[in-house]
């Protein structure tokens, strides 16, 4: 049942061969024995995701099932919930409990899929490994003493260690690819504006975008298909048609051209992650597709203008924290300032201080031209690159991160090391387009590499299709970290 | 050089914009509502929530444009003012910063006449007007030392309107704000209450010597009546000018004005200001205007105090100064329109019952147009009747007190313009207030009092001529106000030259 795909998992719901109930027990027994020493999540309520089961029970007996009622499902905790405690992964928000439901949570309580639990990420999402969230650090469960990569770390290990059948995340520089790819599992970022912001705690409104974590392809498409869609309380949601991302899951790969940024395989790749990725290419190849080498020339500059644009927005996005109205408040202070400055200095640890004060500096009189609209302008550049190549091909690929997972506490102290681990995601997300990673083999330390998978916009179902046709050829997907 | 002073004076009005919802959510903006109870998750801030440009607030921000002849922008962007403020939730303002909705408008305003100064008329140039949001409310009272906050005024919409420093005395700055007070009420876009906070002025008040380059300028804030906007004013000219002459100087900062002392006062100096770190909002796309959505809105335009003053005096034949006053308000000009329509060619008369009683009885009352208790039907019956001869103007005084606060309860004027003209008839006919225009009545009238004073008549008839009006009055006296004043003249005229 564990590795049960999500359409077995539903069939099996609708057959009566298993119940929500027993499903979601199975899941919280397993989270009890497991979530102690892998910390994927922040917060469970055994209740109310029983509560939801025994509601799902009652749809499927009346036979108002859809593909995922009944279903368990992990939520970043940087999507309001109702009546949970929603902590971005910070102290700030230790005690805040959600009064309302995210747009994202609206639609897959509407589907009948269970809430699990709230996963563990790091601090308002920045990060890259985990290790920023003040609930502590993810472990990775391919090898405890790594990181499961960030900022939905703690999605990506739930997935992994089958602590949920799937399980939701934000990608605002990478952060569902780059935690997909080390802990072997497969993410989806949407384009920018397809799944609603409504209840996503910001990090950076302009890049932040949610999307599906799961085993497969196959199942990205069924939670796409419930996550996606126009809500009109926000403002960057696209109105469009419906559409069933599943659609073309099955059509056969002949004649894809498939585009290879050379810049994507250059210095900084780590050798067993371009062995792993030019296997998958080969595969590629042997599934139809052809390849041709294109070019992204701006793109070694998106580190430093994603470390411009998203502290600066994040500076912003984060002064509502100030211990006015909710969240942590210093417990003893002077003055109003002074009441500021302690419960930001306490509440906010030391990364989301670090983007804040970054942000604050780019944004200010007489640095705003030079830093901030210079970034602007370069951002227009990478996604102009991004269009031109897909004159040549019709997806691109790569690998998704530069190595596999790294060891806890080996970036701390380097913040720009901890960046770089974004090199190849970041510049998807300033140009808006959709991404996806999905695990493609095994490094030199024996564990996961992610194959980045790089669409035009709105092409999601096509990407599924390619990923989906590749997992059926492979079984790196189906891969499970041992001794769990 | 010229050493007298010149005073320059910008105005930044806020004007709350009349939307039932907020400008980013579907909260209520009504007035008065206890703390908080129209705080919904978005006026909260809550994390997560995002802001969606409230349709209402666009329109109205477009016929202002309209109406100040604007360039209204095609493409305008909302920007975040960053700063920490307990009633600021999301601890930035959404504004528009460089490109703003409205720009390069202009008003034309008339100042009225101070001593030996004619009034006269000048144009305002309006720099721009912006779309932003309100913030909530720091309460002072009891709360433990601490300090409450409502949040039911965060999020109201806002149009800040900006002149150029085009005013050269504080009578100038109270003519514009008033002009632009009209304005915005005359095309429905902010109800205009200043106490409640709904129009709002900041003054940017500098001196110079005429010909001299711009001086410091000093921005008062918060200015919420007339009077407050034009005491600031002339104390923070007088307080420049006199630290100039002792040889001191203006820093540019931003001042209080204390109503009861009557000053202004420092509030923070330019070295203190902000730095907002202005950014475009993240979450609102440009907003973009169509022709077609302009268009669209200058059809809902009513016609504007100005044409209406000029087509008053043009069609009307009413003077600049009539057309002024009919149009203060729009209430005021529908009022003497709905009048008007009934006696079209009695326009110079309804004016000037509109500026004499009425005016007088509602400023007596401190009423507004609206709560008049006469109604325009029945105004323009009452004038027609002294124009065909029933009734003099001091009878018709009479029925205008009647109508105002009627004495005889069961006396009920309708609607319409039979029962109003039977209503006032059975009133003229109840007072006795019948003109008498029967000559042979106002002949023996005339008769008896030759007969009775006989020396005065004799004066008279020996060349003087003042006596005529001791005549008419006691001819008046006798018919009780009711004879007719042209014919009286006329027959007592012939009697006395017999």
């Amino acid at each position: 049942m564990l590795n049960s795909s999500l359409q077995q998992l539903g069939s099996a719901l609708r057959a009566r061969k298993i119940s929500s109930v027993e499903l979601t027990q199975l899941f919280l027994d397993r989270i009890a024995a497991l979530n102690p020493a892998l910390n994927a999540y922040i917060t469970t309520n055994a209740e109310t995701s029983m509560a939801q089961a025994r509601i799902a029970d009652g749809r499927i007996s009346k036979g108002e099932a859809s593909p995922l009622t009944g279903i368990p499902v992990a939520q970043k905790d940087i999507f309001c919930a109702k009546g949970w405690r929603t902590t971005c992964g910070s102290k700030m928000l230790a005690n805040f409990v959600a009064p309302y439901d995210a747009h994202v949570i609206g639609l897959f309580n509407s589907a009948g899929a269970v809430n699990l639990g709230k996963t563990n990420m790091d601090e308002f999402a920045m990060g890259s490994s985990n290790e920023t969230s003040y609930f502590g650090a993810v472990k990775n469960p391919w090898n405890q003493k790594a990181v499961p990569g960030g900022s939905s770390g703690g999605s990506a290990c739930a997935v992994a260690a089958r602590l949920c059948a799937a399980a939701t995340g934000t990608d605002t520089g990478g952060s569902i690819r780059q935690p997909a790819a080390l802990c072997g599992i497969s993410g989806l970022k949407p384009t920018y504006g397809v799944v609603s912001r409504y209840g996503m705690i910001a990090f950076a409104s302009s890049l932040d975008q949610a999307g599906p974590m799961a085993r497969s392809a196959e199942d990205l498409a069924l939670l796409l298909n419930v996550m996606a869609g126009f809500d009109e309380r926000d403002s960057t949601s696209l109105q469009r048609d419906k559409e069933d991302y599943a659609r073309d899951l099955s059509k056969p790969l002949n004649g894809l051209r498939i585009g290879l940024p050379k810049e994507f395989f250059a210095e900084g790749l780590g050798s067993d992650v371009a062995l792993a990725v030019n296997a998958a290419i080969a595969e590629y190849k042997k599934l139809g597709a052809s390849v041709v080498e294109i070019s992204l020339p701006n793109s070694k500059l998106s580190v430093p203008v994603y470390y411009v644009l998203a502290p600066a927005e994040a500076s912003s996005n984060l002064s509502r924290f100030d211990g006015v109205r909710y969240g942590y408040r210093a417990p003893e202070y002077g003055d109003l300032a002074d009441m500021y400055e302690k419960s930001r200095a306490q509440g906010f640890g030391a990364e989301v201080k670090r983007r804040i004060m970054i942000g604050t500096y780019v944004l200010s009189h007489g640095y705003y031209d030079a830093y901030y609209l210079q970034a602007q302008k370069i951002r227009r550049l990478i996604a102009q690159d991004f269009t031109d190549a897909f004159k040549q091909c019709d997806v691109i690929m790569g690998p998704t991160s530069p190595s596999t997972a790294f060891n806890l506490g080996e970036k701390g102290d380097d913040p720009v090391q901890m960046y770089l681990s974004d090199i190849y995601t970041i510049a998807v997300n300033l140009a808006g387009l959709p991404g996806m990673s999905i695990p493609c083999g095994f490094g030199a330390n024996q564990m996961p590499v992610g194959l980045q998978i790089i669409g035009n916009y709105f092409d999601e179902a096509r990407m599924l299709n390619i990923a989906h046709q590749y997992q059926l050829a492979t079984d790196w997907h189906s891969r499970a970290p041992q001794g769990l | 050089m010229d050493m007298t002073w010149e005073i320059v004076i910008g105005l930044e009005v806020h004007a709350q914009l009349s939307t039932s919802s907020k400008i980013f959510c579907g909260a209520s903006t009504a007035f008065g509502a206890e703390p908080n109870t129209q705080a919904d998750a978005v006026s909260i801030a809550l994390p997560g929530v995002l802001p969606v440009l409230n349709k209402g607030a666009v329109e109205r921000a477009i016929k202002f444009g309209l109406a100040t002849g604007a360039h209204i922008a095609p493409r305008s962007v909302f920007a975040r003012k960053n700063y920490f403020y307990p009633d600021l939730p999301k601890g930035y303002q959404i504004s528009q910063f460089d490109l703003p909705v409205v720009g390069n408008g202009q008003l034309v305003i008339h100042v009225p006449a101070q001593g030996k100064n004619p009034a006269y008329e000048k144009t305002v140039r309006i720099t721009r007007a912006h779309l932003e949001e309100d913030a909530g409310k720091s309460l002072h009272g009891d709360f433990h030392g601490m300090t409450g906050i409502d949040l039911n005024r965060a999020g109201t919409p806002l149009l800040e309107i900006v002149s150029e420093p085009d005013m050269r005395s504080a009578t100038e700055a109270v003519a514009y704000a008033k002009a632009l007070h009209t304005l915005v009420r005359w095309i429905g876009i902010c109800d205009g209450n200043m106490q409640e906070g709904s129009f709002r002025c900041d003054a940017n008040v500098s001196v110079r010597h005429p010909g001299a380059a711009l001086g410091t300028r000093r921005e008062i804030k918060n200015l919420n009546s007339f009077r407050f906007l034009e005491q600031a004013i002339n104390y923070e000219a007088q307080w420049q000018i006199g630290t100039l002459e002792n040889g001191g100087t203006i820093h540019q900062s931003t001042v209080l004005f204390d109503s009861d002392k009557c000053e202004t006062r420092m509030m923070r100096s330019k070295e203190d200001a902000h730095d907002y770190r202005y950014f475009p909002d993240p979450d609102l796309l440009p907003l973009e205007i169509s022709p077609q959505w302009i268009e669209q809105m200058r059809a809902t335009l009513p016609e504007l105090p100005q044409a209406k003053q000029a087509r008053y005096v043009s069609e009307l034949g009413l003077s600049a100064y009539d057309a002024s006053i009919l149009t203060a308000s729009r209430e005021m000009a529908d009022f003497f329109e709905a009048a008007l329509s009934i006696i079209p060619l009695q326009a110079k008369q309804l004016a000037n019952w509109m500026q004499g009683e009425v005016s007088a009885r509602l400023n007596r009352e401190d009423k507004g147009i609206t709560d008049a208790p006469i109604k325009p039907i029945q105004l323009a019956v009452l004038i027609n009747r002294i124009a065909d001869g029933t009734i003099s103007n001091s009878a018709a005084k009479q029925i205008f007190d009647h109508l105002w606060a009627p004495s005889t309860a069961e006396l009920i004027i309708g609607d319409s313009l039979e029962e109003v003209t039977k209503g006032i008839h059975t009133l003229i006919e109840m007072k006795g207030l019948n003109q008498v225009s029967d000559a042979g009545a106002i002949e023996k009238i005339v008769d008896e009092i030759i007969a009775a004073n006989a020396d005065k008549v004799a004066e008279y008839r020996s060349g003087k001529d003042k006596l005529f009006g001791f005549f008419v009055g006691l001819a008046m006296k006798a018919s009780k106000g009711k004879a007719n004043p042209a014919q009286l003249n006329d027959i007592l005229k012939q009697k006395l030259e017999g």
